[in-house]
């Protein structure tokens, strides 16, 4: 397959369509809107469905609906939309469906505005929703690590039957990159447990499948701990005699891995720990870095921080973790540079 | 000797409250899915309220929806599985309030599913409090003195709000006669026709009754569906094939 020139959203889109989705359910909203725009061509053309639903709310009850058919279902979303989806995907994921959803940041808390952000990182991670459930999160870096990680997305969300999220931002979502698309997939929706009419068989109930389930908190928490165990995806950038390692992903690993590069060149020693998976946060990773670190520093898009926790609990605090926050205001990866010097020359 | 005929469907006894007309509106539905030999490819979609407690005892396949959105699980489903009945089956609370839009809006697109939307004046399962289709004056645990209509509106009519859609088929019908009832199985039979033959939406609305919240016995409880609640929502087919046939 040849490579292509495409925007992250629609790259994204394509991606889902050959991953064998056949069903989106969505609502406009900026910086995601390519999204439904490209897959209500698309989607038909593939033999699937697009609705534009008339709200969020509606959106995602209708991806519960083909989910629970057994299809490949998916919607995308942002900010206060994104906010919106979150009842239906905590029904998604206590009723046990594969289902994929994409948050493109957008910044701010209540209206916000269109531009890129990463403030939504506990929202993602902990469960936007009511209840004991957790999303598998992928953050791609790239408009190629998007159309990746879409596939990874529908078939993890197959294997464990659970929603996964793919937490991107308005820079990765609205840059044009070269990519390479993956072949075209078909999915079989004949599962077991797809209603289709019982057809002689018992009659099939998708629901909150705690009324059904002996010892439900153990399995439950059973099957979390396996995805924690088993899916922590992350690269790492010359983090083993690291001085400093800064912790980012999405758009903001790109500015620290020029940072990087702008250090090393300079003789400081810095590296980069760039989480793919942000739930399970890469807690392994944390083992390939120089034992004699002097500090990690968490650099977020968000006026708020939010990953420094996660980096906190991975790094056991044996050494110590700032925070270089963005918020409004993308970092010049010079600055980045600057504060990590000025860290290490104040334990000087 | 005579036999006792039930649907196979009914797999358990009910566990509405004495006097409920849910039983009722069960069997029906039963009884028109098996009569269609529909009851094998059969999925239908509620949410939230006293309608739930048919998950255990209606043997179709079953999506429970978030409250008041079962009208766009149905609408998943039925768009990836065209060749099954999809139907919702929901109380005047979930799908005429909280899910106004998700109802409406399956309605608006003429979506190939069949809503049957249970009035009976009041939100059951939470124990009786004011539903869109309260009646002026009605008392209910959060309207003591009764429904200030000033204050709180009229009563919602779903039927108003889409006889002037080009859907397929609209009809309202009540649980309070024998010969309501088994004009209520012709509308629900419509309704699962027009459905199947790929007519478009189908609504069928039922008036029925409440005896536990409305705290009336079941002659009062019958006698108010006739005399009080039909004045206010007329029984009747409204749309059929996208025509009005009530005008």
């Amino acid at each position: 397959m040849s490579r292509q020139l495409m925007k992250g959203n629609d790259a994204l889109s394509e991606a889902a369509v050959r991953a064998g989705c056949r069903f989106f359910g969505g609502y406009p909203i900026t910086p995601q809107s390519e999204i439904p725009e490209y897959l209500s061509w698309r989607m038909p053309e593939a033999g699937g469905t697009f609705i534009q639903a008339e709200s969020e709310l509606s959106g995602v009850n209708m991806v519960y609906g083909a989910a629970a058919a057994g299809f490949r279902a998916m919607t995308s979303s942002s900010g206060p939309g994104f906010s919106l989806l979150q009842e239906g995907i905590s029904y998604i994921a206590s009723a046990e469906l594969p289902a994929v959803f994409v948050d493109v940041q957008r910044y701010g808390s209540g209206l916000g505005d269109i531009f890129q952000a990463q403030g939504d990182y506990w929202q993602a991670t902990r469960g936007g929703g009511h209840g004991d459930y957790r999303m598998l999160v992928y953050a791609p870096a790239s408009v190629q690590e998007s159309v990746d990680l879409v596939s990874v997305a529908f078939d993890k969300a197959d294997q464990y039957r659970n929603p996964t999220l793919i937490l991107s931002d308005a820079s990765i979502a609205q840059m044009m990159e070269p990519v390479t698309l993956p072949e075209m997939r078909e999915h079989d929706p004949n599962a077991d447990w797809a209603v289709r009419g019982k057809h002689g068989k018992p009659f099939k109930r998708v629901t909150s499948t705690m009324y059904y389930i002996e010892d439900f908190d153990a399995y439950i928490k059973g099957k979390y701990d396996e995805m924690a165990e088993a899916e922590q995806r992350w690269e790492s950038v010359r983090v083993d005699d690291a001085d400093v390692v800064l912790v980012a992903y999405g758009i903001s690993s790109r500015i620290c891995r020029e940072a990087v590069e702008i250090a090393r060149g300079r003789g400081v020693r810095l590296g980069l720990l760039r989480p793919i998976t942000l739930w399970p946060f890469p807690a392994k990773a944390f083992a390939e870095v120089n034992p004699l670190v002097k500090a990690y520093l968490s650099v977020e898009l968000s006026a708020l921080p939010k990953m420094v926790e996660d980096v906190r609990l991975a790094c056991e605090m044996k050494a110590p973790v700032e925070t270089f926050l963005g918020g409004a205001h993308i970092p010049e990866s010079s600055a980045i540079v600057e504060r990590a010097v000025a860290i290490l020359n104040a334990q000087r | 000797m005579s036999e006792k005929l039930t649907p196979k469907l009914l797999v358990e006894p009910n566990k509405f409250c004495p006097g409920c007309g849910h039983g009722i509106i069960n069997r029906v539905l039963a009884e028109v899915l098996e009569e269609s030999g529909l009851a094998d490819q059969a999925v239908g979609a509620l949410a939230v309220g006293c309608a739930c407690l048919m998950m255990d005892t209606f043997g179709t396949d079953w999506v429970q929806a978030p409250h008041g959105r079962a009208a766009a699980v149905a609408v998943g489903v039925k768009r990836m599985r065209p060749e099954c009945c999809v139907f919702t089956y929901q109380g005047d609370g979930d799908s005429m309030s909280i899910g106004f839009s998700e109802t409406l809006y399956a309605a608006i697109r003429n979506e190939n599913i069949t809503a049957i939307l249970v009035n009976n004046g009041i939100f059951g399962m939470t124990g009786g409090q004011m539903a869109p289709t309260s009646l002026p004056g009605q008392k209910t645990t959060t309207s003591p003195k009764g429904r200030d209509a000033a204050t709180t509106g009229q009563p919602l009519n779903m039927i108003d709000q889409m006889k002037h859609l080009p859907i397929g088929y609209l009809a309202r019908g009540s649980v309070a006669s024998a010969k309501d009832i088994n004009n209520l199985k012709k509308y629900i039979k419509t309704a699962i026709e027009t459905q199947m033959n790929g007519g478009g939406y189908s609504m069928v609305e039922v008036l029925s009754f409440c005896p536990t919240n409305w705290k009336m016995n079941m002659e009062k409880s019958v006698a108010h569906v006739q005399d009080t609640v039909k004045a206010i929502f007329p029984v009747g087919e409204f749309v059929k094939n996208g025509e009005r046939t009530d005008a």
